[in-house]
Order: C-alpha cells, then structure tokens, then sequence
C-alpha cells in the first residue's frame, strides 16, 4: 500500500520474499511491509501480516539477525468454489540485521489484528571509564 | 483499460465480453508463470483491498486482507447482488523523538466494491474481523441457490 494525494489506499502486490530458506508448508511466501523506528532506549518494529495467528508467528533473534516468519492457514473451507481471486494466503518471512544491541530478555511482542509490534529495547551502554595510567 | 472488469455483471451468455475478460486473465497468469511469479494468485483489479470470493451451497463469501483497521472503521453494505466495503486504515502517530529506518507500511482510506454472481439476502449478511482479515459470509438468496431437480418417471 501506498498513500498517494488523495489520501486513497493503493494497492500493492505482496512482494515474494527473496531468499527463503526450504519450506515445510507449501504456498507463497510475502515480504511483509515493516515500518522500524528507533528511539533513545529501543528500536521498535511493526509489520503487517494480515491472517497470522499468534501461534503460528516465530520470532528469532540470534547473532544480530531478527529473523519474522508467520504461516497463514487458508481459511477456505473444501466445500467452497472459487468465484474471484485477487489475492493467494500465503506466508510471511524477513530478516533484519540489527546493528544495536539488543537485550534479549526485554524483547516484547504484541499481535493485534494482524499488526505485529516488537519492542526491542537496547542494552544499556557500557559507561565510559576513566583509565588512570599507573607510575612506577 | 478497456476490459479491466472485477467480475462479469451478467452470466457469461448474455455478456460478449466475458470471455475476453476470462482470456485476459488465463494470460496474465500464463505469464506470471513464465516471469516466476507463480503462487502470486490470479490477476487483480489494482485496488486496495485486494478481494478472494469463493461460494458453497448456501453462501457466499467475500475475504480481504486489510490489516490494522479497527472494526468501527469499516462500512459494509449489500443489496441484491452488490457487496461494497469501505474503511479507513489509520497509523497511530509515535513520539516525535523516534527516527525512521524504514517506513513501508500506508495510512489511507479505502472503497470497494463487487458484484456477486448470484443475488443475497441482505438482511442476514455476516461481517468478521479477525487477524487482519475481514471475512464476510453472504447468504445466498433462495432464488439463487441450486436446485436438486428430481426427475419423474410418467
């Protein structure tokens, strides 16, 4: 989605996630749009993923990598019949690399109605030490 | 674009252009498959939010993803054999101490709307936000449903 002047919802095409690791489900797999932002004490980032449930969204960070990857479950039951179809379910998937370093047990995620929230506060600073030099 | 038509308004016998319409998307999606983007679905309309419509026996059902709305933001309505939804997707503003490394995700309104195969009844349509995906179930009007038709021996 994109705002143009009108301040109308433009619709983009999910973009197909480029190098994803071997998949155990079938289907598409999306990049999920992201806004990150960063503050004096965290970063924090949100992502759209419309049709994730919360059990079904993994949250990885290990080496600096954040890895996001949510399944979507078709929610067409056997008996329908496709009429229109504009848009395949599918599932998400990215990584980011975080420069920051980031206090593992602070992380916070919050899923609600198809937004994922993650807080990412950063480790305090080690203080700055004064190094007095020893004579003698 | 001459042809670029959501669904086709009247079955395909009364519509000459239909099957062009139908030709049109057999095509793109031949070359989607071509260029590697199999798996991206079928063609869409370019307009937000993108709609899957399937049916069963007894319903209809229309499928959006429209993550992030709230369920007060959306307007649905239906009469005879037209559904339309329209919203409004709003992102809470952050602090203004806070700086952007990416922002990808849009704010705006939206409309839609789509003609049904088949007439509904309007009155006992359904309407569920769940996930980020709104899913409405249409049931279908008794002179649109099928009919088992017995065949009697004279």
């Amino acid at each position: 989605m994109l705002r143009n002047k009108s301040n109308e919802l433009q619709k983009v095409e999910k973009g197909a996630a480029p190098a994803v690791p071997e998949q155990t489900h079938t289907g598409p797999v999306y990049t999920p749009a992201v806004d990150i932002f960063e503050s004096e004490d965290r970063i924090s980032l949100l992502a759209d993923m419309p049709g994730v449930e919360a059990e079904d969204l993994k949250i990885d960070l290990r080496e600096n990598v954040l890895t996001l990857a949510g399944h979507v479950a078709s929610p067409e039951a056997d008996n329908e019949t496709p009429v229109l179809r504009e848009y395949a379910p599918g599932s998400y998937f990215r990584q980011f690399t975080l420069s920051e370093h980031i206090d593992q047990a602070k992380i916070d995620a919050k899923l609600t109605d198809g937004v994922l929230r993650l807080e990412l506060p950063k480790v305090e600073r080690a203080k700055p030490r004064q190094i007095t030099v020893k004579s003698g | 674009m001459l042809l670029r038509r959501v669904w086709p308004s009247r079955p395909a016998f009364e519509n000459p252009f239909a099957d062009f319409d139908q030709l049109r998307r057999e095509m793109l999606r031949v070359f989607d498959a071509v260029a590697g983007h199999e798996g991206r679905g079928d063609v869409s309309s370019g307009v937000f939010p993108p709609l899957n419509v399937t049916q069963d026996n007894d319903n209809f059902y229309v499928r959006a993803e429209v993550p992030g709305v709230k369920a007060a933001d959306l307007s649905i309505s239906a009469l005879r054999n037209r559904v339309s939804i329209a919203g409004k997707r709003e992102i809470p503003k952050e602090s203004d101490k806070v700086s952007y490394h990416r922002q990808e995700r849009a704010e705006g309104e939206f409309s839609r709307a789509v003609t049904l195969p088949g007439e509904v009844a309007a009155d006992r349509v359904e309407a569920r936000y769940a996930d980020g995906v709104l899913t409405l179930t249409l049931p279908k009007a008794e002179a649109a449903k099928p009919r088992q038709i017995a065949v009697k021996i004279s």
